[in-house]
């Protein structure tokens, strides 16, 4: 049969009868990426705001090693991480290798440096005649820097899509530090590497299509956060 | 008797520019000082460094006589506190009116209660009452710097300091806001700084002034007193305007005319006689290239003599009877296609002469 219609049958199928496993890496998939992505935007929308608005020997450096770290190869991640989490590594004896944790860690990291230098860039092109008006009006460094948060939400919104659809998407990482193991380390992206391999080209294509639509309806809810954002 | 502001030896450099350079002045409470002087000379870096905004390369600046400049970010900001900036350009937050008048009051942490009385109070004296939940996005020009004086007056600052808050605007918005800002001022004792270089603003507000040329006062005083004695301080003033001195007579219409020599005689809407002081704004002068069929009463004509690009102006030195200054939209300046040597009339009403 067609492979592409097969995928879509088996796609199908595959949702509608509510098929435990693949529920179980559905939800794995976005609570690993999900995760990596909140604390990711925990640390990094303070610490990009904070490099816009302070200024310090080295600025231009730091945001040129933060935009360089942007495109790290998921894979290099993966490589670290395990480094860092194997028996031997530094971080052994916390014993997280091949579990949801270290993939979270090595999506984190990949995130991370996404989040911190599209809301730096944003943050940095509010109007300065901004940040004067709410020094002159009486703000300290926390308010005038989530003012200019506030200022610069469409950016700082744009930054969790990217760095959202990065981390959904990426097979890398998550295959070295994660496993692949089934019921436990297995996500959308690392099931479609193993499918394809085993020849499943209809499992392959049923999960393809299922992150495809997953990462389709979260990108619509956030463009659409971004417009109100625009409009606000 | 400690001033509110003391000022002294201000420099500020950015990079290899120099914005001022020995700056001295003093404003008591209860003052409203005008800070004078051309575009570029300096006003607005003066207005932040009083404001606290930016530190100064050098100099020392005292709130209530303390030390305002060489203190941790904490004591700075009790000061910057008592503070209120009305800038040339009013850059609103992109939140709803509402909000940003709040915004002053917000961060000061007061009480739901009590932002919303003081917020409605303020919105009131700009006339914007009912415009609590417009976005700021979609306000005119002069309602716009209306909000921003009401984000700074909200939080009843001690000192205001307005950086040529009317530049932008229309008659009737500038007409708004010099009200407001005098009542403050004669009703609640604010203290204000305001730098321009619209000479009726300054005669019609303050008290006190000082001129600032190229980064430097170069002449401090009351105002009735800089006004009153020759001149130093119009001939300074002639760097952004026309000044000329001359004899008034009352004609019979009722119309003066002013002879200012140059066989050139000026006619202003005045009562009075004798030896008077004409000013006249670069931007109440008409350029053209024909005679124009106008009411206006002075007809000049003369050459191009100097062509100085300011932003989007153009200020053109024009040889009439008199060397005389206008500014004109850089657009318009293409139209007529001026160049050095062009051959210009000059137009202007009588009632665009200011006599002092």
């Amino acid at each position: 049969m067609d492979p592409i219609v097969d995928g879509l049958v088996v796609a199908f199928q595959l949702l509608v009868s509510l098929n435990p496993e693949v529920y179980g890496i559905v939800l794995l998939s976005l609570v690993v990426s999900g995760l990596a992505v909140l604390v990711g935007a925990i640390m990094g929308i303070p610490f990009g705001a904070l490099i816009a608005l302070k200024s310090f020997i080295g600025k231009g450096a730091l945001l040129s090693l933060l935009n360089t770290l942007t495109g790290l190869p998921p894979v290099v991640v993966g490589l670290l991480v395990y480094l860092m989490f194997s028996s031997a590594g530094p971080l052994g004896p916390l014993q997280i290798l091949y579990t949801p944790h270290a993939m979270v860690i090595a999506q984190l990291i990949m995130v991370f440096p996404i989040v911190a230098s599209v809301t730096a860039s944003s943050v940095s092109s509010v109007d300065r005649k901004l940040r004067l008006r709410a020094l002159s009006l009486g703000a300290d460094g926390y308010q005038l820097a989530s003012t200019m948060l506030r200022e610069a939400r469409t950016g700082v919104l744009t930054a969790i899509v990217l760095s959202f659809g990065a981390a959904i998407s990426e097979v890398g990482a998550v295959m070295i530090v994660g496993g692949n193991i089934r019921w436990f380390t297995r996500t959308l992206t690392t099931a479609i590497v193993l499918e394809t391999e085993l020849g499943q080209f209809g499992m392959a294509l049923a999960l393809g299509i299922i992150l495809l639509t997953i990462s389709f309806i979260i990108n619509v809810a956030l463009t659409r956060l971004q417009w109100s954002g625009l409009r606000r | 008797m400690t001033h509110l502001i003391e000022a002294s030896h201000l420099r500020k450099e950015y990079g290899l520019t120099k914005a001022l350079e020995d700056v001295s002045l003093c404003v008591n409470s209860g003052d409203f000082f005008a800070v004078i002087g051309p575009s570029g000379s300096g006003k607005s870096t003066l207005l932040r460094l009083i404001g606290l905004i930016e530190p100064p390369s050098s100099g020392k600046i005292a709130f209530r006589g303390e030390d305002a400049v060489s203190v941790s970010e904490e004591e700075r900001l009790k000061f910057r506190r008592e503070i209120g900036t009305v800038f040339q350009d009013a850059t609103l937050f992109n939140m709803t009116v509402y909000e940003n008048v709040a915004y002053a009051l917000k961060i000061r942490k007061k009480t739901q209660f009590e932002i919303e009385r003081r917020v409605k109070e303020v919105l009131d004296a700009v006339g914007l009452a009912g415009f609590e939940s417009r976005r700021a996005s979609s306000l005119s020009g002069g309602e716009s710097q209306r909000v921003s004086l009401a984000q700074a007056l909200v939080y009843a600052p001690a000192l205001l300091l307005l950086d040529e808050p009317t530049t932008n605007l229309d008659p009737r918005n500038a007409a708004i806001i010099e009200n407001v800002v005098s009542k403050m001022h004669h009703e609640q004792g604010t203290t204000a700084i305001m730098a321009t270089h619209n000479i009726q603003q300054v005669q019609s507000l303050a008290s006190e002034g000082a001129i600032l040329h190229e980064g430097r006062l170069i002449e401090r005083g009351r105002i009735s007193e800089l006004f009153r004695s020759p001149s130093a301080f119009l001939s300074n003033f002639a760097l952004i305007g026309n000044v000329f001195t001359g004899v008034s007579e009352i004609g019979a219409d009722g119309l003066a005319t002013i002879d200012v020599g140059a066989s050139w005689k000026i006619e202003a809407t005045t009562s009075k006689k004798g030896k008077v002081t004409v000013l006249i704004r670069p931007e109440d002068v008409i350029v053209s290239k024909e005679p124009l069929q106008s009411s206006a009463r002075n007809i000049l004509k003369g050459r191009v003599a100097e062509i100085l690009r300011d932003g989007q102006k153009i200020r053109i030195r024009v040889n009439a009877e008199k060397e005389f200054l206008v500014t004109m939209t850089t657009r318009s300046f293409e139209e007529m296609k001026l160049e050095l040597g062009s051959l210009v009339f000059l137009t202007f009403k009588a009632s665009s002469v200011n006599v002092i």
